[in-house]
């Protein structure tokens, strides 16, 4: 630690401190638009000019300036930095004319305006007219994709995000050609950018040269209802802020949040709100003469309770989609329950993960941020590129950091950092267990949620729990095992037990022909449903579920209703209410609630308190949000008794296609653009 | 300086001659694993010379894949600098300095023979011969105004003997490069005003100040 006076206030911080750092640690505000604290340190807006005294007798940009680069004073004293010296404002002053020379006067038609740090920075600390008065540069627009927007004349050069696709996105695909006057902002010849996770450089855009493509000219950032909520279109549980405008959701931005995502998040949690707007099913339909035909909520109701009163509960069942809320999974299981079926299944991929093998068998259990100290790590059966890009970016910022062995059994596939192959398939797993690796403190194994819809997927189990103990994954103080599940819901599903009971059916099993004759479908649509049961589908978008479905009962989305989500390392995550659902659509518990009645099989909570009430008093660790209830790790060495043949086909990826992996997706426009270039790209890297 | 683009007319590959491609390897080798990016310039440099003197699209990818860099850092590093050029030059790509001490020594002259002989900047003319472009300076002022030729300099040019030069380039009469009034490197033009003689008037000081060893 060493002692740094402040504008006279004395702060001890560490020596690697920058002044900058420094200077916030004391509360003295210094503006800057290159410097980002998840970036390196460029250094070349000049904003961040601060005076010192110990070090170069001139204005010294603090943002790439160490504490201890000064030296102390004569008689030992620590060094002094002025933030608000003349000299500090004058030199950011001149900077902020300089920058504003050639920044275009079109703020009223800027996405930009009203969080637009330059505009902030000019009223704060910028004069109040321009001594300049030559032309402006003029600089092309570039296309670099379907999600970012390019202004270019409007570009200040901070290269933030140069430096977020190169470092964080691992997808070093934007640069700065040319020099001086003329550099500009580009991907090589205007092609465009393949990472998932390019939405983010329009939020480390500091001015409006990057802006949103799909949200273009929609509305004033300060027009919005900012709700925070938690994202669902992976199994990460990314922190986002929905941003809404009456009853439409505009826009999603992420949220800091250093335990999950930093403050990243996908192109598809960001971008997918325009299929929140479309396909949607708004009103209850029941199929007549093999039509679907919009009816009122009591006709659907009536037409379910005469099918169900006909079946007998053995012959009745339920599947649960990826983006359900524990609340609406609780009452659906409450209501099969009372139906007296054992039939109820949360995995519709046909996951052989099951609450019985325990908690630890089917969690994240390092967490994500213990990925940053992990020294290896195994990832099978996996592509996290796609399946969980933010956790992905993870992996890649540890890998940066140096000192990790990263591995991978199964799919080659370009994850932004090198890896060494460890094999194809489940056969590689005993070559793992048999090679003990010496030295490893925190080895961790990244498991694909894909491994385990084999058929041979506890057996898989089984052989991944004896190489996790035997390569050290599993031990005192650190459990390494980390499942990554593709589905927001699935975590919460098995913690409530919503797996088949005693001789009933699983989700495979159930949609099998002539297998059940009641099939409630609460938005499963990537499984098909085979003719013969009567498919009652309570979901959002006209999507694969509905197109099946004998009655659809439209439910609300997760940006329209609150709700419990266990994220991939079991952490339950409250997801607010951002706007309501369209038409008649309902919130999916009040849904199953309606008709628990309807069937005679009435649930016992009038409203959501009560239910959550009842949630908590079964399952405790479910309600107490943001915290991880811890998982014995001798599960997994139970686990690994478990045994079995396994299969040696080499193992898959859950996702094929990123951008398409749920009905909300599937119903996004922007999704559909980017998944037809990214499928482009794919076919020009096969030729 | 102004934005600098690809040219529009671009050659469909690009390959390194096996000459070059070995000269490549080994300045690859230069720099330790995990380093070759360093040998960028270098290798546009000889793709460019190789290429007629201007840097093509898929010599850039050829690079960049050579190095194993993204194709966008080697973009960077071709439109950076101004010493590689991105359309077509003539056969005779004259650079002309135009910095102070050229100019006060008459590269304005010089300038007007390329303006009339060649056109605008950055033209080749029909006969693909020639094309020019005005650079800072080339660090040959003792010999202003001068030009240089492709990999050679020309200096103390009047627009006379420049015209001249030009002319017999267009020949493909031979020509001599470095000063065209006759002096060697940058002797002073009117034979020597000081140090004519060696170590004093008798000539003799060198000697005695070789023998003049201390301490003997």
């Amino acid at each position: 630690m060493t002692k740094i006076n402040i504008d006279g206030k004395e702060v001890d911080v560490p020596a690697e401190y920058t002044l900058l750092q420094a200077c916030e640690t004391a509360g003295s505000e210094v503006p800057r638009f290159c410097f980002h604290e998840r970036l390196s340190i460029a250094g070349n807006c000049r904003m961040c000019l601060v005076e010192v005294k110990g070090g170069p007798p001139k204005p010294t940009a603090s943002c790439a300036m160490a504490v201890r680069d000064l030296r102390p004073g004569p008689n030992g004293e620590p060094p002094v930095v002025l933030t608000n010296s003349p000299m500090a404002r004058k030199a950011r002053q001149g900077v902020m004319e300089f920058l504003l020379i050639n920044h275009p006067l079109d703020c009223p038609i800027c996405d930009q305006g009203g969080e637009c740090d330059l505009q902030d920075q000019a009223m704060a600390y910028g004069a109040d007219s321009s001594r300049f008065a030559e032309n402006k540069r003029a600089v092309e627009d570039k296309y670099v994709g379907a999600l970012v927007k390019t202004v270019m004349n409007r570009c200040i050069q901070c290269t933030r995000c140069v430096r977020f696709v190169t470092e964080v996105a691992g997808v070093p695909e934007l640069g700065a050609i040319g020099r001086g006057e003329d550099m500009e902002i580009t991907s090589y010849l205007e092609s465009a950018l393949s990472s998932e996770l390019q939405g983010n450089v329009v939020d480390l855009c500091p001015v409006g040269a990057l802006t949103s493509k799909p949200t273009a000219f929609h509305a004033r950032p300060w027009e919005y209802t900012k709700t925070e909520s938690v994202d669902v279109m992976d199994a990460l549980g990314s922190a986002i802020r929905i941003d809404s405008r009456g009853r439409e959701v505009v826009r999603i931005l992420p949220r800091v949040n250093d335990a999950i995502n930093e403050e990243w998040i996908s192109d598809k949690t960001r971008h997918v709100v325009d299929g929140l707007k479309t396909q949607r099913l708004d009103r209850p339909f029941v199929r007549i003469d093999g039509k679907l035909k919009p009816a009122s909520w009591r006709d659907a109701f009536a037409a379910i309770a005469a099918k169900v009163k006909a079946a007998s509960p053995k012959r009745i069942g339920a599947i649960v989609g990826d983006l359900a809320t524990v609340e609406e999974m609780f009452a659906l299981e409450g209501l099969i329950d009372k139906l007296g079926s054992p039939n109820i299944d949360c995995r519709q991929d046909g996951s052989k993960l099951h609450p019985k093998f325990g908690r630890a068998s089917y969690l994240f259990n390092s967490t994500v941020s213990g990925l940053d100290e992990a020294d290896a790590i195994l990832i099978i059966g996996s592509n996290p590129r796609l399946e969980s890009p933010v956790l992905n970016a993870r992996i890649r910022k540890r890998w940066l950091k140096g000192g990790v062995q990263v591995g991978v059994i199964g799919e080659q596939a370009d994850l932004t950092y090198a890896y060494n192959t460890l094999g194809a398939g489940p056969e590689s797993l005993a070559a793992v267990a048999e090679k003990s690796a010496p030295g490893l403190t925190k080895p961790v194994f990244v498991v694909g949620a894909a491994v385990f819809t084999r058929a041979d997927g506890v057996a898989i189990l089984a052989s991944l729990a004896k190489a996790a103990a035997a390569a050290g994954i599993v031990k005192n103080g650190w459990n390494g095992f980390n499942v990554l599940h593709t589905a927001a819901s699935r975590v919460g599903g098995l913690d409530l037990g919503l797996v088949p009971g005693e001789g009933g059916l699983d989700a495979p099993a159930m949609v099998r022909a002539g297998a059940l004759d009641v099939l409630f479908n609460l938005g499963a649509d990537e499984i098909d449903v085979e003719p013969g049961a009567f498919v009652v589908y309570i979901g959002t978008h006209g999507d694969r579920g509905a197109h099946r479905a004998d009655v659809i009962l439209p439910g609300a989305a997760y940006t329209e209703k609150t709700g419990i989500y266990v994220n991939t390392e079991g952490r339950p995550q409250f997801a607010e209410r951002a706007v309501f659902p369209p038409g008649d659509a309902r919130e999916d518990w009040s849904i199953l609630r309606a008709l628990s009645e309807a069937l005679g099989a009435t649930l016992p909570y009038d409203s959501l308190t009560q239910l959550r009430a009842a949630l908590g008093a079964a399952h405790a660790h479910l309600v107490r949000f943001d915290q991880i209830a811890p998982a014995d790790s001798a599960a997994l060495t139970a686990a690994a008794a478990l045994g079995g043949a396994v299969d040696r086909a080499p193992f898959r990826s859950a996702v094929a296609d990123f951008y398409l992996t749920n009905p909300i997706a599937r119903a996004s426009r922007v999704m559909a653009e980017c998944s037809a270039l990214a499928q482009g790209r794919l076919r020009q890297a096969a030729e | 300086m102004s934005v600098r683009r690809l040219a529009e007319k671009q050659p469909d590959s690009f390959a390194f001659t096996p000459e070059n491609q070995a000269w490549a390897a080994k300045e690859i080798a230069k720099y330790p694993p995990g380093r070759q990016a360093s040998a960028v310039i270098a290798l546009l440099w000889r793709a460019q010379k190789q290429n007629s003197y201007w840097l093509s699209k898929p010599a850039i990818e050829k690079v960049a894949e050579m190095l194993g860099m993204p194709k966008i850092r080697v973009l960077e590093v071709a439109t950076f600098y101004t010493m590689f050029n991105l359309e077509p030059v003539g056969r005779y790509y004259v650079q002309l300095c135009g910095t102070t001490p050229c100019m006060l020594r008459g590269a304005e002259g010089i300038k007007a023979v390329l303006r009339k002989r060649v056109g605008e900047p950055g033209h080749v003319t029909a006969d693909g011969l020639f094309s020019w472009s005005e650079v800072e300076c080339l660090g040959a002022c003792c010999n202003a105004p001068m030009v240089q030729i492709n990999d050679d300099y020309y200096e103390d040019l009047t627009p006379e003997s420049f015209a001249k030069l030009l002319d017999d380039l267009a020949a493909g009469r031979a020509v001599r490069t470095g000063s065209q009034i006759g002096r060697v490197s940058s002797e002073p033009i009117g034979g020597l005003s000081a140090l004519t003689s060696l170590y004093g008037s008798d000539g003799k000081g060198a000697a005695a100040s070789h023998d003049e060893k201390p301490g003997a």
